[in-house]
Order: structure tokens, then sequence, then C-alpha cells
């Protein structure tokens, strides 16, 4: 083989790949491109001009309409404070068991973490029923205590923060407490800042599934005032069927956090994402 | 146990105290998530069984009487439960392995040298963005039977009962691209360069180099995404209450669907059942779930 045709076939293989890297990227793009389009375009006029690629009737202000008017602004509040709450439940009671488990002695410690474990068995889509029963009990349906205390703890947020705690070495503990630190001051002033990585990761997966929630916001309210977003959007398809471009938009304005925690936190959602990918 | 402490007559106290303090902070730190688990894990399983257990009447007035397993048993064999439960299971044979091929694709794809490769991979990791409901309103101006761009494709229609479920689940698959994408690459990234070089220096081509360097060494992130593309889809259902409503007829209602029951068709003690029926579903699902995950920490950092 000379070194002119070597040369040529790797000419030939570059051209290949990016050929497959451009199909590829239609396709997942596609359907985005399209959310976009209908978001946009008046939607009588849209379908009149037989679905074309391209805006139709381009109506500009349909953002701030689904913000203003469709009730956006309202749904995204609930979901920010609903989201905010869990992942501050979550990081305490998390960060707190892990401490038990990693730094403490105690009676019963493997029951009990068997009993931490064996929650994995029982996700809000087995305790759905019986959940949303508890909270109607209580008073709780439609209120932001009704959509968040059932997801205050969890095993995967208390599993991985032992495991980043367990890598604290030993010594350390040993001299914090000959300096004096009570247990609270070593956990938050050493053990927490050095499991910072997997401390984000799981803060990256509990800002994912609690903003993306579905089947327990659907339960657990049935007033509009106290839908999360996601919920919105589904009452937006259902009944504003003459302006479905105000649904569209509203996926794009519920896909936003999203979009700029990736932009801005890309490397602690991809340790996040292979951290721990339970839920989506 | 005694004797040690008579042993040491003016150590043990101290000891024994700072142990029973250790103990009570141990319990103390626990506490909060405990509550957490047992008023909305562990209760409502006891509860589920209790619904189970009683049959509500028609006008749900009063308390309902005991009857038994009975219903239990009725729910899980009748043919309500059966529908549910082929539909989670085809809803699992369509987007589980179309899911891993193509994120394996995704991923090999991406990760070479080439100029603006970052730009592609950005896009190949875009859908995670998007949750569930974002997803199924993406897909609903694709597949939608009045106003959806592809509404004409008979195999994408939304109303013919034979491929509704399985248009509904390719945006499922669509929406876990991002994902599976995401956990190949850096399984693919942890793959020291030596094995590329040495497997070229003994002359493996790049489809034998694949199946016998690659494949074996990214098998255990593949097998972690295989569970948790299981997990999403024992979990569909906002994609089926965006687009079809579980229909045509019952045609797309997956078990969950069933149970959630959004039009309030079945009683209490039907969905009681079938909820646990999930359960046992979900028990297999998490053992290997639990299985996986120590083993990740066994080899992990």
């Amino acid at each position: 083989m000379t070194l002119g045709e070597g040369h040529l076939r790797r000419r030939f293989a570059t051209f290949g790949w990016y050929t497959t890297l451009v199909a590829l990227s239609v396709v997942i793009l596609f359907p985005i491109y399209m959310l976009v389009l209908r978001a946009i375009s008046s939607p009588i006029a849209f379908i009149n001009a037989g679905q074309p690629l391209r805006l139709v009737d381009p109506e500009w202000d349909i953002f701030s309409r689904a913000w203003n008017d469709a009730g956006l602004a309202r749904a995204m509040l609930i979901s920010v404070v609903v989201t905010a709450v869990i992942m501050v439940g979550q990081f305490l009671t998390s960060v707190m068991a892990a401490y038990a488990f990693a730094f403490l002695e105690f009676p019963f410690k493997r029951l009990m973490f068997a009993v931490v474990i064996g929650t994995l068995l029982l996700p809000i889509e087995v305790t759905l029923i019986a959940n949303v029963r508890t909270i109607r009990d209580l008073g709780w349906l439609n209120s932001v205590q009704g959509l968040s205390v059932p997801f205050l703890a969890t095993a995967l947020g208390i599993f991985l923060i032992r495991q980043g705690f367990m890598a604290v070495p030993r010594e350390l503990r040993d001299a914090a407490t000959l300096d004096g630190f009570g247990h609270l001051g070593f956990m938050f002033r050493v053990a927490v800042p050095l499991a910072k990585p997997v401390i984000g990761s799981f803060l990256v997966i509990s800002f994912l599934s609690a903003w993306n929630q579905y089947v327990w916001p659907r339960n657990a309210t049935d007033e509009g005032a106290w839908q999360t977003v996601q919920i919105a959007l589904r009452t937006l398809t259902t009944t504003r069927v003459d302006e479905l471009n105000l649904a569209f938009a509203g996926a794009i304005i519920a896909a936003l956090p999203l979009v700029l925690l990736l932009i801005f936190f890309q490397r602690q959602m991809v340790s996040g994402l292979t951290a721990g990918a339970v839920k989506g | 146990m005694t004797t040690t402490l008579g042993g040491a007559p003016d150590r043990a106290p101290k000891r024994t105290s700072q142990k029973v303090r250790e103990g009570l902070l141990g319990w103390l730190f626990l506490l909060p998530a405990l509550a957490v688990f047992v008023a909305f894990f562990y209760y409502p399983l006891y509860l589920l069984v209790d619904m189970s257990l009683h049959r509500e009447n028609r006008f749900g007035i009063g308390d309902p009487p005991y009857v038994g397993p009975s219903q239990i048993v009725d729910t899980l064999t009748g043919s309500d439960f059966i529908e549910g439960l082929t539909n989670s299971g085809l809803y699992m044979v369509y987007t589980v392995p179309l899911g891993l091929v193509l994120g394996v694709l995704l991923a090999v794809a991406a990760n070479r040298r080439l100029r603006g490769i970052r730009v592609f991979q950005t896009i190949f990791s875009s859908t995670v963005a998007t949750s569930v409901a974002v997803a199924s309103v993406i897909f609903f101006t694709l597949v939608n039977p009045e106003v959806g761009y592809f509404k004409d494709v008979s195999w994408l229609s939304l109303d013919n009962p034979d491929w509704a479920l399985f248009s509904v689940s390719l945006s499922s698959v669509w929406q876990n691209l991002g994902l599976t994408f995401i956990i190949v690459l850096a399984a693919l990234q942890a793959i020291p360069a030596e094995m590329e070089e040495a497997s070229a220096l003994d002359g493996y081509g790049p489809l034998r180099h694949f199946w016998q360097i690659t494949v074996p060494l990214i098998s255990p992130a593949l097998l972690f995404l295989a569970v948790v593309l299981v997990v999403h889809a024992l979990q569909a259902y906002a994609q089926i209450e965006l687009l079809t409503n579980g229909g045509p007829g019952t045609a797309t209602e997956t078990l969950l669907y069933k149970i959630a029951d959004p039009q309030g068709i079945r009683s209490i003690g039907t969905k009681a059942s079938m909820s646990l029926g999930l359960f046992v579903l979900t028990a297999v699902v998490a053992a290997a779930q639990y299985g996986l995950l120590s083993k990740r920490v066994h080899y992990g950092d």
C-alpha cells in the first residue's frame, strides 16, 4: 500500500463518519425542530399550508401568551418550589443517614440498612394508590407538602453519599475528634466538602427526577392552580385544542431549566447520570 | 461482655456512655429518612394489601367488607391485568433493545478525534434535557392522528390498535437516547488506549475489534443501561396519557396506566391488587438493579 492510497482511504473514512454523524443528528434534532416550528407557526395556517418544514405566519408572542395567559408562570413556580423542597430535603436526610451508616455504630445498623435498600422495591408507581389515600386523609391534596413530602428521602442518595463518606480517611475522623469537632461540625466542615463530587452527582439526579415527575403530581392534585409544569402540558393539549401552539411553546419553556443545566453543568450532569441513572 | 466490662473498671463506664451516645446519635441522624420510608414506602405496602383484601361497594359508602385474597386472585388472572402486563412487556421489547443498539451506535460514531466532534456529542446528549411529558408533546407534533407530521404513515398511526403502542414507544426510544449515549460514551472512553493499539498490532479489523474487545469491555455499562431502560418501560405513563389516553380502545393501556386509572373506571380493590402485581415485577427488576449497583461500587472509584 502506497502512502497516497492510505491517505485517500483515511479521507474516505472521515467522510463516512461525518455522513453518519450528520444523519444521526438529523434523526435526533428533527423532532425538536418540529416542536419549535409548531410552537411559533400559527396552528391553522400551518396545517392549511400542508405542514411545510418552515415557519408559517409566525406568532412570536406565543411564549409570552403561554407564560401569562395559559398559566405556565404559576405552573413553573409550583415546579420550582416543589423541586427545591425535594432537593433540600433529600440532601439533608441523605447526608445525615449516610453519616450514621458510614461513621457511627448504633443498634440494628445492618437491619436499618436493609430497610433503606428495601425501599428500592417500593417506587412511587407501586405505592401510588395507597399514597394518594394517605395524602387525601392528611388533607394534603393540592399542596406543596403533598407534592414533596413522599420524596424527602431516597435510598439512592443515602447509598451514594455513604460511598463518598467511606472514602474519607479514618485518620481524618480521629484527628477531627481530637480537635474537639462535634459530629455535626465534622459532617458539614469535613465529610460533606470531601464528598462534594458524589453529592454533586446526586443533586443532579435529584433535580432531574423531581423536575420531571409526572405520575405523582398528576394524582396528588386535581386543581389547576397546583399543577406542576409537566402536568400543565397535558392540560394544555387537552383543553386548548384550537391553540395547540400554546402547549408546544409550553414544552419549550418546561425544558429550559434542563437545557440550562446541560449547558452550564455538563460535567456534573454526565457524572450524575453515569453514577446512578435510576430515574429519568 | 460483662466480664470484660468488669475487667477494666475505671474505663468501662465512660466507654459505655460514649457508646450509648453514639447509638442515640446514629438513630437521630437516621430518623428523618426513616420517617419518610415508613410513612410513604412501607406503610403503603400494608395499605395496598389491606385495600386488596376488602371490596369497596359501588358507591364507596361505609366500610368495605373483607373478601380475602379472592379479589387479588381474580384481578391478577383477569384479562384487564393480563392486557396491562402484555403492553408493559411489549413496551420493554420495543424500547430496550432498540435503545441499546442506537445508544452504542451514537457513542461509537461520536467517540473519535474529528474536528467539531463536541458539537455532535452535545446534539447526541440533548434529549436528556426533556422530561417524559416534554418528549410526549414533541412526539405529539409527529404522530398525533389529526395534526401530526406523520399522521398518514400507517405504521406510526395512533389510530391503529396494532401499531399505536409501538408508535408511542418511539417517543421513549428518542427520549432515552441522550442517557444511553452519555453512559456508553463514558464506558468507551474508559477503555485504555493500549487496547486499541494491541488489537491493531494483532491484525484485528474494526469489526472483530468491536465484537471481541469493545463489547466485552463495555458490557457492564450495557447491562446497567438495560436495567435502567426496563425500569423506564415499567414506569411508562405520561407518554400514554398524552399521546393516546390508552386508546384506541384499551390497546395502549400499560400496567401503570391501568393502576393510575385516569378515567376512574376501576375499583380501589382492583387497583390495589394490580399494584401488588406491579410490586412483584418491580422486585425482580430491583434485585437485578441492586446486584449491579453493588458490583459497580466494587469496581468503582
